[in-house]
């Protein structure tokens, strides 16, 4: 059993689905101290000795395993700086879910900054989760600012689910990836802002390999006064391909800024940016009207299959 | 059974106000399929859209069944058994088929039911439940997806605004099919169709010839549609294959 009080399980069910301690390796770390660890067969956790964090080795050839590590905050004012290091070996298939989720009730802003590094082994495949939930009705800010690092070896799979759909008040988000000859990148990035929040998000993909291939795709909604800026940009070195696009609704005073980054350095770098930003289209909604839906659920319904 | 009394629709163009619709009154009644013909730019789409509320009459009034609408939004004239499709289908990023269908229906119905209105629009329904209503479909198969929303709302009154634009020759001869299939089902009161489709109009109770932004003549299919032969308010969908397709159409 956890020892959680029922903000914190509620935090986990939200950016894990966890409803009690998960199958596999896990690492539950709550107001800065480890609250549940476990290692498998395979997959090894040890803290660091130098810093906050841990490190994560998964032996080479591990198949169909999982490694949960979410982390909640529920203490007012609490900010942390924490290293997370991936070692995933060679041809091993696994499913990293991380995460954080803060409830700051007090005046203070709580902050949690994850540093992970992921080096993915030749050939591995990685699915990597990553939800951030705030909550909490206190006039302190609840901040995130995760920084992710990827070394891809040849042959490697990286597919990445970025998700922040509530409560989050500031968020800065930099993600860097490198690929070697084959290796391929997948991001999937699903942002919705309210309120006066703000949320940066910069992507700089490195394609060093020949055949290395990257896929940005971000779809956000920024609402009420909130402000998002997406900053992808794809470096291609060698023969390779790589795609970012940005996809937003803007709503009410909602303002976001897309920026698009393509740098080509090898004649047979085929590279693609797409970015399109606009209000919701009026015609969506008169159709689920006609439907039966009234225009806020029109609009709910419009978001939520955005950001499915 | 709808009722338009005195409806007018003015939008103003270049300063001056423009009829689209003049003083238009007529009854649908219930059980009958009533097609609206007519030349381009008579108003016909415009009339379709005021009846679903998605456009505003600035004169006159609709009753239905009795009750006066005009004055109520677009779903809560759908809330009333009014139920709408679109000339040209809307493309959603995400919603999938299947969602289209349950809010459509009203209620959470299972994958079989969802299938049973995309066999009955002549889709393959396994290949297209959990599609996206996006521009990765064709504008043939959006439209058909179209129909089959207006289908799963088992509305009191449906209307059709061009159902046959943008569909192929096979989607138009099953477009037929449909009709005949939602006059003879029960739950089908009334249906309205917006064409000048000859096939279409073939199968009318009644129709009505909007011209101009009014009535121009009103009856029953044998009293109207013997004058419209030949005319762009009956038009041929053979002979427009053939003048589209350099003459290789069949039907």
């Amino acid at each position: 059993m956890l020892n959680l009080d029922p903000i914190q399980m509620r935090l986990l069910e939200e950016i894990a689905d966890l409803h009690t301690v998960p199958e596999g390796a896990y690492n539950i770390r709550s107001n800065s101290h480890a609250a549940g660890r476990q290692s498998s067969a395979n997959i090894e956790i040890t803290p660091k000795t130098d810093k906050a964090g841990i490190d994560i080795r998964i032996k080479p050839g591990t198949k169909n395993e999982s490694v949960h590590i979410p982390v909640v905050l529920t203490e007012s004012g609490l900010k942390e700086v924490v290293y997370n290091d991936f070692y995933i070996g060679e041809d091993a298939d696994v499913v990293i879910v991380a995460g954080c989720g803060i409830d700051n009730c007090g005046v203070q802003d709580s902050e949690h900054d994850g540093i992970h590094r992921f080096f993915v082994g030749k050939n591995a495949k990685v699915k990597y989760v990553e939800k951030h939930y705030g909550s909490g009705s206190g006039s302190g800010k609840r901040i995130l600012n995760p920084g992710t690092e990827v070394y891809q070896e040849e042959g490697s799979v990286m597919e990445m689910e970025m998700v922040q759909i509530k409560g989050v008040d500031d968020t800065e988000r930099t993600t860097t990836a490198e690929l070697a000859a084959g290796a391929k990148l997948l991001v999937r990035e699903r942002l919705m802002t309210h309120e006066n929040q703000r949320a940066i998000s910069t992507y700089v993909v490195a394609l060093n390999g020949e055949g290395a291939s990257a896929d940005v795709v971000s779809r956000s909604v920024a609402r009420d006064k909130s402000f998002q800026k997406f900053d992808a940009k794809i470096v291609g070195n060698a023969p390779c391909s790589g795609h970012t696009e940005c996809d937003s609704i803007i709503m009410d005073e909602g303002r976001i800024l897309a920026v698009p980054g393509l740098e080509a350095n090898d004649l047979d770098a085929a590279l693609v940016h797409e970015a399109a930003i606009g209000k919701i289209a009026g015609e969506q909604i008169v159709k689920l009207m006609t439907l039966g839906l009234t225009e806020a659920e029109a609009e709910e319904q419009i978001i939520n299959g955005f950001l499915q | 059974m709808l009722e338009l009394q005195h409806l007018s629709f003015l939008v103003p163009v270049d300063g001056k106000d423009k009829d689209i619709i003049r003083d238009v009154s007529l009854t649908i009644p219930d059980d009958k399929l009533v097609v609206v013909t007519g030349p381009n730019g008579g108003g016909k789409s415009t009339l379709a859209k005021l009846i679903a509320g998605v456009e505003t009459p600035t004169g006159g009034r609709i009753l239905f069944q009795g009750e006066d609408i005009t004055g109520l939004s677009v779903t809560e004239r759908a809330r009333r058994g009014i139920a709408f499709a679109f000339q040209q289908p809307v493309k959603f990023k995400g919603i999938r088929v299947l969602d289209l269908l349950r809010i459509a229906s009203g209620k959470h119905i299972s994958i079989a039911n969802a299938c049973e209105y995309l066999s009955s629009v002549g889709l393959c329904a396994r290949d297209y439940i959990d599609r996206e209503v996006n521009a990765s479909l064709s504008g043939g198969e959006l439209k058909r997806i179209e129909i089959a929303t207006v289908l799963a709302r088992k509305a009191v009154l449906s209307v059709f605004d061009e159902p046959e634009a943008g569909i192929d020759l096979w989607s138009f001869q099953n477009l037929i099919e449909v009709f005949r299939n939602l006059r003879k089902s029960a739950e089908a009161r009334s249906i309205l169709i917006i064409s000048h489709q000859e096939r279409i109009l073939e199968i009318a109770d009644e129709i009505i010839v909007l011209k101009d932004g009014t009535v121009d003549r009103r009856g029953s299919r044998d009293e109207i549609l013997p004058s419209l032969i030949g005319t762009s308010a009956a038009v041929n969908y053979c002979s427009r294959m053939d003048n589209t397709t350099g003459g290789n159409a069949t039907c």
